[in-house]
């Protein structure tokens, strides 16, 4: 009997410029080279074409892709996260912290937070590398919700009020470049990492953690590596923005900061790191044109999350992807 | 003061395993993750309160329709998200969360907030332990919540449904070949632990108002309960409950009521860092540890 099936097969184009890499026209090129590049170009004009209100919006999303970029890199370590907002929220009260307290500079609280705040966080959640599973994610969701509530019934660092004055930048042009920039050199940095002997060994963890374990290497003290750089990158995210809205508060620690990064991932694509980016800047923006339906935001990315992990858990940067390199045609088979 | 520490510990324990039975069902036991537990928690007593006050049903009815519904709704969320990840526990987890945070933010969009959400309690009344009073429904709380536990622990000891639901946490190939269709009992554990929570919501919430936020802490509670006793232990279960309940009496009532949330995840982070499979965890011990 003869059957049709959908085949795929690699473009031409790609096979000449990608993989035997001879490039011998300025097609071949730009086929090339237009991926990597069109991110970099459109962000940095970014900031130079937008209004100000959409420049504010850029620097949100920026800041919620750099939260999906970390998550993306924990997944790949094999830990998921359901907590993003415990990396923010640190790094937003360190920063907080410092200005207030010891009125130190925009420049210093900034790293200062970040490497205090992935230091902070992988000490936090140490106790749970050891363990295989679902732990993680439980004891990510539990953390901050915890200092939230510890915050809230304490009183320390603010209470409920939060601590305002703080420092701001001097001008929205640095606030925009800065995070676009950092946003960039994460991403670049993240894609050139996973490909390294560091990264290799850090995929493996995921992989088969007993073989690397049996390779002779520390597989706990690799994860809180892994940790410590996506709390770092996190608590960056949160010392930024406290100088932004020169403000901190409970806030920081809001399942918001945790479920957007993580639908971003998804909707866009996991383990490609691309895909994340692409996923916050399609779900951001869109949440702030649908400002008006206030509250109801968080139940749209819940309800895209569902729907993305559960129908197309590909994501829609793989797609695209699959799209630009190959081409399907319809094959009969006999069987 | 002591007796009332107690008497009032105890019952907090028996309030922390009611709310952990049906998470520790569906988690511990057949190990499916449902992190949907907290919003279907809060469903059912919205789901009562509505067909009560809007509806106009009687009480026992209400209560019975909102068991049914929700354990209706614990099998559609298997077969129509679960079923199709089952096995990926990134995206189990991820698809249970998701779906439990869009109920709950869903509830919360809607305006279901306020005094007026209460639901009744069983028996009015109270009576009076040495110089403790303690009202009808905390008694129920207590009676059920025992009744259930040892229900629990019969039923996955002595009848095949239960027996399955433990076989395919164990080994789910050999169970398959043992003639046990894993997803058809997996389905029906989601159920029952959806079913549980619901039970669970018409006893506890008539002590208060109904609240979006209960459904996270409901959650919390859940897990730090199952992570302590130890996956798949209904003794577990219960011993957990009892040292998290006492502990958040104790430290509720020597360093004030702001520390009794915090008892519960640095109860987890001990347990992880000194036994990490719990403390009656057998089935898993070493899968789970690397």
């Amino acid at each position: 009997m003869k059957q049709k099936r959908r085949e795929r097969i690699d473009r031409g184009i790609k096979v000449r410029s990608d993989d035997i890499f001879a490039l011998t026209s300025y097609r071949e090129f730009l086929y090339v080279s237009v991926p990597p590049v069109a991110p970099i170009i459109l962000l940095l004009a970014l900031p130079l074409i937008l209004p100000l209100y959409w420049q504010k919006v850029l620097i949100t999303t920026a800041v919620f892709a750099i939260l999906a970029l970390s998550w993306d890199f924990l997944v790949t370590v094999g830990m998921v996260s359901l907590g993003q907002a415990l990396f923010f929220g640190v790094g937003a009260y360190l920063a907080g912290y410092f200005d207030l307290r010891f009125g130190l500079p925009i420049w210093t609280t900034i790293p200062l937070a970040t490497l205090m705040g992935g230091l902070i966080s992988a000490i936090l959640l140490l106790p749970v590398l050891r363990l295989r599973g679902v732990y993680f994610s439980m004891v990510t969701l539990v953390l901050p919700l915890m200092f939230e509530r510890t915050i809230e019934a304490t009183g320390w660092l603010g209470g409920t009020e939060g601590l305002t004055g703080l420092k701001s930048f001097s001008n929205i042009w640095v606030e925009c470049y800065l995070i676009v920039i950092v946003l960039l050199l994460v991403f670049f940095g993240f894609r050139r990492l996973v490909t390294t002997d560091y990264g290799l060994v850090l995929k493996a963890i995921n992989n088969n953690d007993r073989a690397v374990m049996s390779g002779g290497i520390n597989i706990y003290w690799m994860k809180a590596q892994a940790l410590f750089i996506t709390g770092s990158i996190g608590a960056f995210c949160g010392a930024f923005m406290t100088h932004v809205y020169m403000f901190v508060g409970m806030p920081v620690f809001a399942l918001d900061y945790s479920i957007l990064p993580l639908a971003s991932a998804v909707v866009g694509g996991m383990g490609s790191f691309a895909g994340s980016l692409l996923g916050a800047f399609i779900l951001v923006p869109l949440s702030e044109a649908l400002r008006g339906i206030g509250g109801l935001r968080t139940v749209i990315y819940a309800i895209s999350l569902v729907v993305f992990i559960v129908a197309i858990p590909e994501g829609i940067f793989h797609y695209v992807q699959r799209k630009y390199q190959q081409f399907e045609r319809w094959a009969t088979v006999d069987n | 003061m002591l007796e009332v520490t107690i008497i009032y510990g105890f019952i907090n324990s028996i309030i922390l395993a009611l709310i952990a039975l049906g998470f520790s069902l569906t988690f511990g036991i057949s190990g499916v993750s449902n992190f949907a537990y907290g919003a279907m928690y809060i469903m059912a007593g919205y789901a009562v309160w509505i067909m009560i006050n809007m509806l106009g049903l009687p009480f026992i009815l209400a209560a019975i329709l909102a068991v049914i519904l929700t354990s209706l709704f614990g099998l559609a969320l298997y077969r129509f998200v679960l079923l199709r990840v089952r096995g990926m526990v990134i995206s189990e987890v991820i698809a249970t969360f998701g779906v439990g945070l869009a109920i709950l933010e869903l509830f919360r969009y809607l305006g279901f907030t306020g005094f007026e959400y209460t639901l009744p309690v069983f028996t009015d009344g109270s009576v009076v332990i040495g110089d403790t009073y303690i009202d009808h429904q905390r008694l129920w709380i207590v009676g059920i919540g025992i009744s259930l536990a040892i229900g629990l622990y019969l039923f996955t000891r002595y009848t095949k449904t239960g027996l399955a639901f433990r076989g395919i946490a164990q080994d789910e190939k050999t169970a398959l070949s043992l003639g046990i269709n894993s997803d058809r009992v997996a389905g029906l554990s989601v159920a029952f632990g959806s079913g549980l929570a619901a039970i669970a919501a018409i006893l506890i919430l008539p002590r208060g108002t109904i609240s979006v936020n209960e459904g996270y802490d409901v959650l919390i509670n859940a897990m730090a309960v199952c992570i302590i006793g130890g996956l798949g232990s209904t003794v577990g279960v219960i011993v957990a409950s009892f040292m998290i309940g006492y502990a958040q009496m104790i430290t509720d009532a020597f360093s004030g009521p702001h520390w009794k949330m915090i008892v519960s995840l640095v109860a987890i982070l001990i347990i992880l860092l000194v036994k990490p499979s719990g403390l009656f965890g057998k089935q898993k011990e070493l899968e789970e540890r690397i």
